[in-house]
């Protein structure tokens, strides 16, 4: 018993190093409810306040450019009311507008922090856009701010197709490059060439169809020779976001009562 | 200035430092100097080893929740502060054997190992669990030795920034 005793005495250094590297892993592999209720993420309401504070500083550098893209985007929106029937009782999908206060894309799993919330009626699994593309999808929500896992996150998967025919792939991040990313699954008689579009695809309950995503930049049979993978330029600069809106889609209650 | 306090606050100033300013970087569109390991390299040499590595593991841990990379920073961090001991010597040699050591006067040359161990080892770990793939292990090693390189530079300087606040 003595001898137990010295040993662990003698070794304690080593002992802590290793619970607390241990702890450290079971942090980082795991993906259990227990971890998520922790609040250790950067929406919990003091990381975001520090965000959100140095974000009210940051963001007037780029102010002008901000602006000329919305009034930009806002001349797009006016053409296609003026062109359309619009009834704004019936909407499949609501919109809410909000601000990146934190951006990252240099790890391989990223995410974003805005500065919307519960308090905003926004929960989770709602599809985050720019006026140029996808964003990404949230992911936890706390009272005033949610986090948004990114496109450029390998452990995200969307549906997405082809613009111009009905094949639809998988589209996940490698990892490797922040620019662009990688479709994968789609069948190979699909008419892919070099400066398609690749756009949301219909069937997803979190991104209405249609959504641009970015553009082929080359293309290869993958190892089963049945498939095609895509590497996709996207549209959006992801170092470069400010403005965002969330897409709710009002008729998912239903949707997943039916695929029960 | 108690120093319980001062290194309290050149914690709380280093955190909100990385956080702010240092994460956003991104040279090259994916590094960042990890100037937060500043803490762990020039903590006092005579401390006690048990709150040393639990400190670091803490300031780890606060790193990862600020940059949602749960776990991370703080299997590196306490990784260095573990293992500080063992680059002390292999860097000072005699000087910390005899424990008459001081940050404040040691040469350069000295002082560039024992960061340059510290902030590799520190990476290669902090990369090789991110991105955790055997077949990129080359990717791991430029990514770290790169992002090592900023970090040493960023180090060097911040030690001089507080080489003038203690006089």
């Amino acid at each position: 018993m003595r001898q137990i005793i010295d040993f662990f005495v003698r070794n304690k250094n080593f002992i802590l190093f290793l619970t607390l590297f241990s702890f450290s892993l079971i942090m980082i592999f795991s993906n259990s409810s227990y971890h998520n209720s922790l609040a250790l993420n950067s929406t919990n309401s003091f990381t975001a306040k520090v965000y959100n504070s140095s974000n009210s500083i940051t963001s007037y550098f780029n102010l002008r450019n901000e602006n000329n893209e919305l009034v930009k985007e806002n001349t797009i929106l006016k053409e296609i009311i003026f062109n359309s029937k619009f009834n704004y009782d019936s909407l499949k999908y609501n919109v809410f507008d909000s601000k990146i206060i934190k951006n990252s894309y240099s790890f391989n799993n990223n995410y974003l922090t805005i500065d919307k919330g519960l308090s905003d009626s926004i929960t989770e699994d709602m599809g985050v856009v720019s006026n140029k593309g996808v964003i990404g999808i949230t992911d936890r929500v706390s009272n005033s701010y949610s986090r948004v896992i990114s496109i450029l996150n390998t452990k995200l998967n969307l549906n997405a197709k082809l613009k111009k025919s009905n094949h639809f792939g998988v589209l996940n991040w490698d990892g490797m490059s922040f620019s662009s990313i990688q479709l994968k699954d789609l069948p190979k008689q699909s008419p892919v060439s070099i400066g398609d579009t690749i756009i949301t695809g219909g069937n997803s309950f979190i991104f209405p169809e249609g959504i641009l995503i970015g553009e082929v930049s080359s293309y290869k049979l993958d190892e089963t020779q049945n498939y095609i993978e895509i590497e996709v330029d996207l549209f959006n600069d992801m170092t470069d976001i400010k403005n965002v809106y969330i897409i709710k889609n009002n008729h998912l209650e239903e949707l997943k009562e039916l695929n029960e | 200035m108690n120093k319980l306090t001062s290194n309290i606050f050149t914690a709380i100033f280093l955190i909100i430092t990385q956080v702010i300013i240092f994460n956003n970087i991104n040279l090259f569109g994916y590094l960042n100097p990890f100037v937060y390991i500043v803490f762990i390299i020039y903590y006092p040499i005579k401390n006690d080893r048990i709150f040393f590595i639990f400190i670091s593991f803490l300031m780890g841990l606060v790193i990862d929740v600020f940059s949602d990379t749960l776990g991370l920073h703080a299997a590196a961090s306490v990784t260095i502060a573990y293992l500080r001991p063992i680059f002390l010597k292999i860097s000072f040699g005699q000087a910390y054997i005899y424990q008459v050591i001081k940050f404040k006067n040691i040469d350069l040359k000295d002082k560039l190992i024992y960061i340059s161990l510290l902030s590799i080892v520190h990476h290669v770990v902090l990369f090789s669990l991110e991105i955790f793939n055997f077949s990129k292990t080359l990717f791991v090693l430029e990514k770290s030795f790169i992002s090592s390189i900023f970090t040493i530079t960023a180090c060097i300087l911040f030690s001089y920034l507080f080489k003038t606040n203690e006089r």
